[in-house]
């Protein structure tokens, strides 16, 4: 053997700069009757960071667990790095997870802790290694400690260094912030985005925290049932949800469902309780029939009937029924007779507040609605996002 | 008032609530004073006494059993010039036994607590059938192995079979008797103190082992081990230190010849030959050794948190 060949031969395959690519070719779980991934394709580009992002059930853990190793797919593939990696352990994969608990070694210095991985794969200077990666979620400073002798927060970071020390082609990251306090986990997040920066290598989180998703990932694929339900960067499914799943989970929606009546070239126009709602066509599933037309709650201008423009589209009038007053904005409920309750985010730049029992108009830009097929389920993922 | 000064750190109660907690401090040490009575009684003054007998002497022409208070250290001297390879036998039988009772209690244990963790009703079951063979006299198991061990038995005809004993070899009257016997019958207290550790495993662990390229027994090796380091402790000294005094496995398994160990000398010492200042000599040294080997031990393997 040459010198050569001794210094990478315990290297993973894939471990160089910028991670690897990792894809799922019709994945699927089954545990006895019930099946928790659902033919899952998935590519998830080098040094991109991917968020899986689903309520509790969905298949995001599984899918995590069966890119670590630590489950079997009961059918389809699982690659990195063009690598088919189906049916090996989890200690032969190139990729490191930091886990929920962060299941630390309690028996262990935080120092031998962050080399485990390394001393496993009989790197030569392990510790000196492990002691930099230390460095680099700042704690440096209680190598010597027990992880029982450590805050969560810090633990938190522990974990990190222990995978990412090994520069794995791909890092796992399991609900990791999830223990966390708010404001612990906001700092977290954007500590991780820095480090996944720094160290340039492919990370795929898995949250139920659409927040977290948003804040941290490149690429968010928002998942319910075992299934990809959309996946894109988090603007884009944020102003364009293709699913009234995907509408209610990833941030609130107002979705009304009507039948398309006109075509007007660019937009079609939904008529829904007597009111008719234009969506542009590129914006809408729907071109015909039966058709659900979404708006954000932030992107509904409330105003006082007195001020309502002279048209006929894109035109609500209703009532106030309950406010909230949250500093940035005021949260409103208004009843629209034929249509139900919509929520509106309107921003307090010090205008006149409306009270419950108000009249008044919710009008939008024809170029801010979505359109949903005519056959969703209006009220999709809402109790899911509530759960949150 | 006392679930609120029990919320409270200490030191910052009233002077009614500071009162109160010294009764409950008081408490503590009336309810031990019944087990502090009991040992006293029947464990520390014994103690004593068999340390004084140790130093009796036999005055010329006494009767048999009489023996005069004295302070006579020759009798350790005497004890220990007769009975060493006895002694020495029984710490190297309760070894090889504490060593086989740990390979065989270990994989039981770990099944029931980390295998079948979550299938209660099979836990249940196989808990039970471990601590079974408690429900028969300790005497009849032994005897028991007696007829496994047998010439005519199927353990002996298998081996002879195999040619891995010769034509006319036997099991019985072997120091391999006594020490099966050793085994099984402490075999419980090693394999139940390491369940009771391994059920607490916390198995992410053995997945975070896993995940950082430790293969199956690499991470048996430097994580679950480690972690059950406790139980094994615990049950290793429960097999080691009854097994090194126990004499009814030799007396029931063994030969005369090559197989005494030190617990049927005593007996013989205190029963037949009636030499109370013998027989509490080498309890003592018994005790010491013990004691020594013990410490050495803990030492070595022992953590700050055991069990």
């Amino acid at each position: 053997m040459t010198q050569h060949e001794l210094k990478t031969a315990p290297e993973p395959a894939g471990a160089a700069a910028g991670g690897a690519d990792l894809s799922l070719a019709s994945v699927t779980k089954r545990f006895a009757d019930f099946v928790a991934v659902d033919n899952l394709d998935l590519t998830i580009p080098a040094g991109s960071f991917f968020a899986l992002l689903g309520p509790s059930g969905c298949g995001k853990t599984t899918t995590l667990r069966m890119v670590a190793g630590l489950e079997q797919p009961t059918s389809g593939q699982i690659m990195i790095g063009g690598r088919d990696l189906t049916g090996t352990g989890a200690h032969e994969r190139p990729v490191n997870t930091v886990f929920q608990n962060y299941a630390l070694f309690p028996h262990m210095s935080v120092l031998d802790n962050v080399a485990f991985g390394l001393k496993r794969r009989r790197v030569r200077d392990a510790q000196a290694q492990a002691k930099a990666a230390l460095e680099l979620v700042e704690l440096g400073h209680l190598g010597a400690r027990r992880p029982g002798q450590l805050s969560g927060g810090q633990q938190q970071r522990v974990a990190l260094a222990r995978a990412v020390v090994n520069r794995p082609a791909v890092l796992l990251l399991d609900e990791p912030l999830g223990a966390l306090d708010l404001k612990l986990r906001r700092q977290m997040q954007v500590e991780l985005k820095k480090i996944q920066t720094e160290v340039g290598l492919t990370f795929v989180h898995v949250t139920h925290d659409q927040d977290e998703a948003m804040t941290m990932a490149d690429t968010v694929a928002v998942m319910n049932g075992g299934r990809v339900e959309q996946l894109g960067a988090p603007r884009d499914l944020y102003e364009l949800p293709r699913t009234a799943f995907v509408a209610n989970f990833l941030g609130k929606s107002n979705l009304i469902a009507g039948d398309v009546v006109e075509d007007r070239g660019d937009a079609v126009v939904v008529a829904a309780g007597g009111h008719r709602l234009a969506v542009r066509k590129d914006r809408a599933a729907a071109h015909h029939g039966r058709a659900v037309v979404g708006i954000r709650p932030e992107k509904l201008k409330i105003l006082w009937p007195v001020d309502a423009p002279g048209t006929d589209t894109n035109l609500l009038r209703g009532r106030v029924l309950d406010t909230s007053f949250t500093g940035v904005s005021t949260e409103y409920l208004v009843a629209v007779p034929g249509i139900g309750t919509l929520g509106v985010f309107s921003q307090n730049h010090g205008q006149q507040l409306a009270r419950p029992g108000d009249e008044v108009v919710l009008a939008w830009d024809t170029g801010h609605a979505f359109g949903l097929r005519g056959d969703e389920d209006t009220s999709a993922g809402a109790a899911e996002a509530a759960d949150g | 008032m006392s679930l609120l000064a029990a919320r409270r750190p200490a030191g910052t109660g009233s002077v009614q609530e500071r009162a109160a907690d010294r009764r409950r401090g008081r408490t503590g040490y009336w309810l031990i004073l019944p087990g502090f009575v009991f040992m006293l009684l029947f464990f520390v003054l014994p103690v004593f006494s068999l340390l004084a007998t140790s130093l009796y002497t036999k005055p010329p022409g006494a009767d048999i059993g009489q023996f005069a208070p004295a302070l006579e250290f020759g009798n350790y001297v005497v004890v220990l010039q007769n009975y060493w390879p006895e002694l020495l036998r029984s710490f190297a039988f309760a070894l090889v036994a504490t060593a086989a009772a740990l390979l065989i209690g270990y994989p039981m244990a770990y099944l029931v607590a980390v295998r079948l963790r979550g299938r209660k009703l099979l836990q249940g079951i196989l808990l039970v059938l471990i601590i079974a063979p408690f429900f028969t006299s300790f005497i009849l198991r032994t005897q028991a192995w007696k007829q496994i061990l047998a010439d005519e038995g199927p353990v002996v005809q298998v081996l002879r079979a195999l040619s891995l004993l010769p034509q006319d070899g036997r099991l019985t009257a072997t120091a391999f008797a006594v020490v099966c016997g050793l085994t099984y019958n402490f075999l419980p207290f090693m394999t139940l103190p390491i369940y009771a550790n391994l059920e607490r495993l916390d198995t992410r662990l053995i997945e975070a082992g896993s995940d950082l390229y430790a293969g199956g027994f690499t991470t048996f090796r430097t994580v679950t081990l480690p972690l059950s380091m406790p139980g094994v402790l615990a049950g290793t000294l429960l097999t080691f230190i009854p097994a090194s005094g126990d004499y009814v496995n030799a007396a029931l398994l063994g030969n005369n010849q090559d197989t005494t160990m030190i617990g049927q000398v005593i007996d013989s010492r205190f029963f037949r030959v009636v030499d109370y200042p013998g027989a509490a000599a080498l309890s003592f040294i018994l005790m010491l050794a013990i004691l020594v080997l013990v410490t050495l031990y803990v030492r070595r393997f022992g953590t700050k948190d055991l069990v």
